[in-house]
């Protein structure tokens, strides 16, 4: 049997929809809810094994558009970059605060991109940043956490 | 009630009232492009300023925020593949495309003139059918409303790309599964957190929209950089920016409209149902009438494609005006918000508001359609400059589409764990999207999770466990029947096909 990479995602489908059930099978409910016609786990239930139904159709149904995606032309490396970039945002921008941080990440990300002009890199990052900031934070009045800014007396 | 239209015209065309339309059209467009600022956020972000105003006055300026907002999450859909609301989730399907096809402005244009007539038609609609609109809204119940979802979910899988409707309906069942994460709404016992506190309040809708459209488009986007068939098209700035709509598409969109108008509409009236189901109902409609070559065109940027959710959804907020204004039921997050406001200018609603705040009700209704005209005005010659976007270069335009999701997230929750949430779904929806494992009905089905088990919940509660509500009531047996007349007609073109 010719298995191709469809079937590999339905069978990992299949797999997380019969652990989604087992574990919605373990939802707590309510004593006096435990025989209702509806509870807490009831839906999840039906969608566990509705996620069973539809993905064992599909790894028993022959697949007539299989789907090919030439690996060797993606583009992992710069991807992955991008990806670990925005997780170390993600991890910084509470402590640091939102200036800093997102400045950096959009500098960053232009830099492993390919981008080498300096200036607009510069312009597109930290003027940028400094002027959606202004736009949320004192404009539309939305909170912004900033320890960065505060500690040096920008930020109130 | 033609003395009712005079009172509302005095009021809503006063220098000051205008006025406030305007301002409202233009801020609401500018937040609604901003990703996690909707069409809600932005009439919250007003309350405070309508207080200085006479009620009509506040409610129109809110009308025009609300115009303008969705508007605005119209041309982040089109230009990057960030809806910042549900209700513009299916305008991307087609205007996304398009802008691809370096024919922005063109897709702006189309949106801008659908939402134009869509709102026109529709507040004709409300004019003559308000008040006994109410009386049909009232009308559905708890069974009608889990059929009208079976129906939506099921449709936008069967009308999904040839041959995908088992991958659809995979999508559809895990977006239901994403959308059953946190407390449950009746007994608060929190469900697939697993103890993590961060999970309790479920996961939010621009973060799985940000990560399932803007996120992984633009990892993609990276993914494919060296894909020759993939190589993004040079398009000059002129074509880029223009909006001139040639013959042939007006055609196509004067047959759009009027019946995308119908349905936004009817959708808009029932509480609860809104601008989303209204945009995907009426893309699967348009799917199902158009001849087979333009359905082929459908997701690759079909004018029709784009007109009847753009159409739909606007019409859809006029609609949701009437539970509001008659009988006091919002139909959807924002009309709820404005029936606070309402509250607070001392207004109540209901089926008396016509009669005893006729300046109120009617004023209300006319700004909709004065609101509409300035906002095509405002707009219409602001395109060409706002479809320069996809000029700047992918090196910039990729970080920023990530800095805007993250922002859209962090202003939301103000937590690490979403962030890294979104990430990893991006990542997932990314390798999903290589094998054309479609993302449309993962969104829908997460818009529609809570509102269907709540549907369900009731009906079965109702009924005593027994499923015979799915029949016992005509309206719930005609959606039903409907919903298997496409599954039945979707198998049956399928294996037509074949032989």
């Amino acid at each position: 049997m010719n298995i191709n990479t469809t079937k590999i995602i339905s069978l990992l489908f299949f797999i997380f929809s019969a652990f989604y059930l087992y574990t919605a099978y373990q939802i707590q409910v309510f004593a006096f809810d435990e025989n209702a016609p509806f509870n807490a786990r009831t839906f999840p239930i039906y969608l566990g094994y509705a996620g069973l139904f539809f993905s064992g159709l599909k790894l028993i149904l022959p697949d007539p558009n299989t789907i090919k995606v030439e690996h060797k032309s993606l583009e992992y490396k710069k991807t992955g970059i991008l990806i670990l970039i925005a997780i170390i945002y993600g991890a910084t921008i509470l402590k640091v605060g939102y200036f800093l941080t997102t400045s950096l990440f959009l500098f960053a990300s232009y830099y492993f991109l390919g981008e080498r002009r300096w200036i607009l890199m510069f312009l597109l990052s930290f003027p940028f940043v400094a002027v959606f900031m202004y736009l949320l934070h004192g404009i539309l009045d939305i909170y912004l956490r900033d320890p960065f800014l505060q500690s040096i007396g920008v930020m109130g | 009630m033609i003395e009712g239209i005079l009172i509302g015209l005095t009021t809503a065309l006063t220098f000051q009232n205008i006025l406030m339309v305007m301002i409202g059209c233009f801020f609401g467009t500018i937040i609604g492009m901003l990703p996690g600022l909707g069409p809600m956020t932005a009439i919250a972000l007003m309350i405070p300023i309508t207080y200085g105003f006479d009620p009509a006055t506040g409610l129109i300026l809110m009308a025009g925020v609300y115009y303008g907002a969705v508007f605005g999450g119209s041309t982040s859909s089109i230009l990057l593949n960030a809806p910042g609301v549900p209700g513009t989730v299916a305008t991307s399907f087609d205007g996304y495309p398009m802008a691809q096809q370096g024919k922005a402005g063109k897709a702006l244009a189309i949106a801008a003139w659908s939402s134009f007539a869509g709102g026109t038609l529709s507040a004709i609609y409300l004019l003559f059918m308000a008040p006994s609109l109410s009386k049909v809204s009232l009308s559905f119940r708890s069974p009608d409303y889990f059929a009208l979802m079976i129906l939506g979910l099921t449709a936008i899988a069967a009308f999904s790309s040839k041959g995908q409707f088992l991958k659809a309906m995979m999508m559809v069942v895990l977006g239901l599964m994403l959308a059953s994460v946190g407390q449950d709404s009746l007994s608060d016992i929190t469900r697939f957190t697993f103890n993590n506190m961060n999970l309790t309040d479920g996961i939010s809708f621009v973060l799985v929209v940000m990560a399932t459209f803007a996120m992984s488009e633009a990892l993609t986007i990276i993914l494919k950089r060296n894909d020759p068939t993939s190589a993004a098209k040079q398009v000059s700035l002129t074509e880029l920016g223009s909006i001139k709509i040639n013959k042939e598409e007006r055609t196509k969109m004067y047959k759009t409209i009027p019946r995308s108008s119908v349905i936004g509409f009817l959708i808009g009236v029932l509480p609860g149902a809104g601008a989303t189901i209204a945009s995907f109902l009426a893309y699967g409609m348009e799917r199902n009438v158009v001849s087979d070559e333009e359905k082929e065109k459908f997701g690759k940027g079909s004018v029709n494609g784009l007109s009847a959710p753009e159409t739909a959804n606007n019409a859809a907020c006029s609609g949701s005006f009437v539970p509001m204004l008659t009988l006091g039921i919002p139909g959807s997050g924002t009309t709820a918000v404005m029936l606070g406001a309402l509250l607070g200018f001392g207004v109540q609603p209901g089926p008396r508001l016509y009669m005893t705040n006729p300046e109120i009700f009617w004023s209300i209704i006319m700004s909709m359609y004065i609101g509409m005209v300035i906002l095509l005005i405002l707009n219409l010659p602001l395109i060409p400059y706002i479809a320069r976007i996809l000029a700047v270069p992918k090196n910039y335009l990729i970080p920023l589409i990530l800095f805007f999701s993250v922002t859209g997230i962090y202003v939301m929750s103000f937590n690490n764990f979403d962030i890294y949430l979104m990430i990893g779904i991006a990542v997932v929806a990314t390798f999903l999207r290589l094998y054309d494992f479609p993302m449309p009905p993962l969104i829908l089905a997460f818009v529609l999770g809570g509102l269907m088990e709540e549907n369900l919940r009731r009906s079965l509660l109702l009924s005593n466990g027994s499923w015979e509500f799915l029949w016992d009531r005509t309206l719930t047996a005609c959606i039903l029947a409907t919903t298997i007349l496409i599954v039945v007609w979707h198998i049956y073109k399928t294996f037509r096909k074949k032989n």
